[in-house]
């Protein structure tokens, strides 16, 4: 075991009522790391969280910390803290005693308190906040509070529970960057659970991508975008065009009825893969020069770039470009071999990946829902 | 805009004439019989009588009413914990139990306590045939508090629990967190949230319990009197109007100071609400 690695789950389950959770994790978490625990409502992601915490127990497995088993200590006696979804304030409390509430349980002097307390309250910029009553503060604002009583513990690893939900966009993105600055000055480790993938590829050393209480891939932001294990990783983290290929031999893939030159390899001959294509990599050149040829159902306009649906086939591509080609028009695809990345076939093949029922609309009911209860 | 004022006003007049008649005039009665004599002019011979021959009374009162309040609450507090933190269903039967009682006449409860912890009654009967020695309970002061905290505990029961289901539990989760045990928990989190609970609990026994009556006649034989029953007889035997309404008008005056102390005091650091 590498000796910096400061949480290790072991062949972890959890099940409520009769229904698997957790289906025997195995997570090793460094120390000082930024770690983010991505994926969709109920994928189990809070229940790790909550286990790491202490709030509750696997059913089978070790969870160990700093090379302890540490299943049956209670939450109190670990050294982890929580930011929780809601906040979880004190409401009896004024911010000064929300933030000294770990330390006058730890019963520290009162000048020691003030310290750390003026302290964290600078650090998260709410210096002189100190007599407000927590209900007075925006959103933003508690969930500063929040940070700066968690970390006024001196925790070794933090854990944050989808703290930034409830915040908008704007507000999102900033804290986003604070958070991201705080973990790296205090250099201690962040485990941190989104279904944001955005917010995940943005401020994580580690992305861990989970479904259905089981871990489908590991790794860092750009391989988990670039070499997407699955069909699920390959959809849930931005967009992507997956399709029924067959490998032929090293280096050449077949798909959508032509032959491909691509870099991956180590597959056997005539081997059925997935065959992940980003919409951003793709190029609409003549029809002519195009290596696929289709007709374009649909175009958004997006800010940076035109959203096309290209029907190549029955099967609808996505495509991000700076061209624009009007609906109806036919239009040649070029795809460079490096564009290209193949998975092995999954329990997700055939899921996901067709933007045939794709719409705005469609998109909208499709984002991730906040997950309240994700148990 | 002009109607809908007078449309409020005609919503509201069942309740103002109810007010006028079963509130403001009772009162005033009240408080002209404490001023007279028997004679009808103005006196304060029966308002110094709480002072000088009832005032041992009084105490006794005000002591018994503390001390079935304090046992309600020690009582309650942990109940109403436990119970705010069980399933559904728990929940609701025993909010249910708690509540049952309340639906049989008070008088008939009295009695039946009455039969229950006679030299004679269920349990001397109990205990003799089993063997023990019987134990004289009923004409005891504390026979006469056992009946206040029976008759008063749901009154501190259900603000206790109503205040404590609304503590978000995560609230919880974040005091065991940042290190609290489990007791320390309960000290540092669900006691001050709880304040509202208690006041509100503490109101609605206490004052029950100081101007209370018949309790302490059949529970306690007529040897524990309280302002209570001294009040009820100037009503029913005496036929002393002024005097009953002398003793009920000080009364009154004394419970409203001590709440008003207590919100007061409550409100010093949460936004204490009682719930009448």
């Amino acid at each position: 075991m590498e000796k910096n690695v400061i949480i290790d789950l072991r062949n972890v389950s959890k099940s409520f009522d009769g229904e698997t959770i957790l289906d025997n994790i195995n997570l090793s978490i460094r120390d000082g790391e930024f770690v983010t625990l991505l994926g969709p409502s109920g994928c189990g992601k809070t229940t790790t969280l909550r286990l790491i915490g202490g709030f509750l127990q696997p059913d089978s497995g070790d969870i160990v910390f700093q090379g302890k088993v540490i299943n049956d200590v209670p939450p109190y006696k670990r050294q982890v803290n929580t930011i929780f979804q809601r906040y979880a304030l004190f409401s009896h409390l004024n911010v000064y005693e929300n933030v000294a509430f770990g330390l006058r349980v730890r019963k520290c002097p009162e000048k020691e308190i003030k310290k750390t307390v003026d302290e964290m309250l600078e650090m998260v910029n709410l210096k002189g906040f100190g007599k407000r009553r927590t209900e007075s503060l925006s959103g933003g604002q508690q969930q500063r509070v929040a940070i700066a009583r968690a970390l006024a513990v001196k925790p070794k690893v933090l854990l944050l529970d989808e703290p930034l939900g409830a915040l908008d966009l704007k507000l999102r993105k900033d804290m986003q960057t604070e958070l991201k600055k705080i973990q790296q000055e205090l250099g201690i480790t962040f485990i941190y659970v989104t279904h944001d993938q955005e917010e995940a590829l943005s401020m994580s050393d580690t992305i861990v991508v989970m479904d259905s209480g089981k871990i489908q891939q590991m790794g860092r932001s750009e391989d988990i975008y670039n070499e997407p294990k699955n069909a699920f990783v390959a959809d849930f983290i931005g967009e992507s065009n997956i399709l029924d290929g067959m490998m032929r031999s090293d280096f050449y893939v077949d798909f959508s009825g032509k032959r491909f030159k691509c870099v991956d390899k180590g597959f056997a001959p005539n081997e059925a893969v997935d065959v992940v294509v980003r919409p951003e990599d793709v190029d609409f050149v003549p029809v002519e020069e195009g290596m696929l040829t289709g007709e374009v159902t649909l175009v958004t306009f997006k800010g940076v770039h035109y959203e096309t649906i290209v029907d190549i086939g029955g099967f609808k591509w996505m495509v991000q470009t700076t061209d624009y080609h009007p609906v109806g028009s036919k239009v040649g695809l070029k795809i460079e071999p490096d564009e290209i990345h193949i998975m092995p076939k999954s329990e997700y093949s055939g899921l996901y990946g067709d933007y045939s029922s794709f719409s705005e609309e469609f998109d909208e009911l499709s984002e991730p829902e906040e997950d309240e209860e994700d148990e | 805009m002009k109607n809908r004022v007078f449309s409020a006003k005609a919503a509201s007049a069942p309740y103002v004439v109810w007010s006028v008649l079963f509130v403001i005039a009772p009162l005033v009665f009240v408080a002209y019989y404490a001023f007279t004599g028997s004679d009808g002019g103005f006196t304060l011979v029966n308002i110094s009588k709480f002072f000088s021959a009832y005032f041992d009374t009084f105490i006794r009162s005000l002591w018994y009413g503390v001390l079935s309040t304090i046992i309600c609450l020690i009582i309650a507090y942990p109940f109403a914990y436990w119970l705010a933190h069980s399933g559904a269903s728990v929940q609701r039967t025993c909010v249910m139990l708690v509540m049952l009682p309340m639906w049989m006449n008070f008088l008939i409860r009295t009695y039946a306590w009455m039969n229950i912890l006679q030299d004679t009654g269920i349990i001397n009967a109990a205990l003799s045939k089993l063997g023990f020695d019987t134990v004289h309970m009923i004409n005891t002061g504390g026979a006469v508090i056992f009946g206040m905290v029976y008759n008063f505990l749901p009154y501190m029961i259900l603000p206790l629990y109503s205040i404590m289901t609304k503590i978000d539990p995560s609230m919880l989760d974040a005091a065991s967190d940042l290190g609290c045990s489990k007791l320390q928990s309960i000290i540092k989190v669900v006691l001050p949230q709880s304040v509202p609970g208690i006041v509100s609990g503490i109101t609605m026994v206490f004052v029950p319990s100081v101007s209370t009556f018949y309790i302490s006649q059949k529970l306690g034989g007529g040897s524990f009197d309280l302002i209570g029953d001294v009040i009820e007889r100037q009503f029913t035997l005496s036929y002393n109007y002024n005097l009953g309404a002398a003793l009920s008008l000080v009364l009154m005056v004394l419970i409203l100071v001590s709440m008003f102390f207590m919100r007061r005091f409550s409100d010093a650091d949460s936004d204490g609400e009682v719930l009448m």
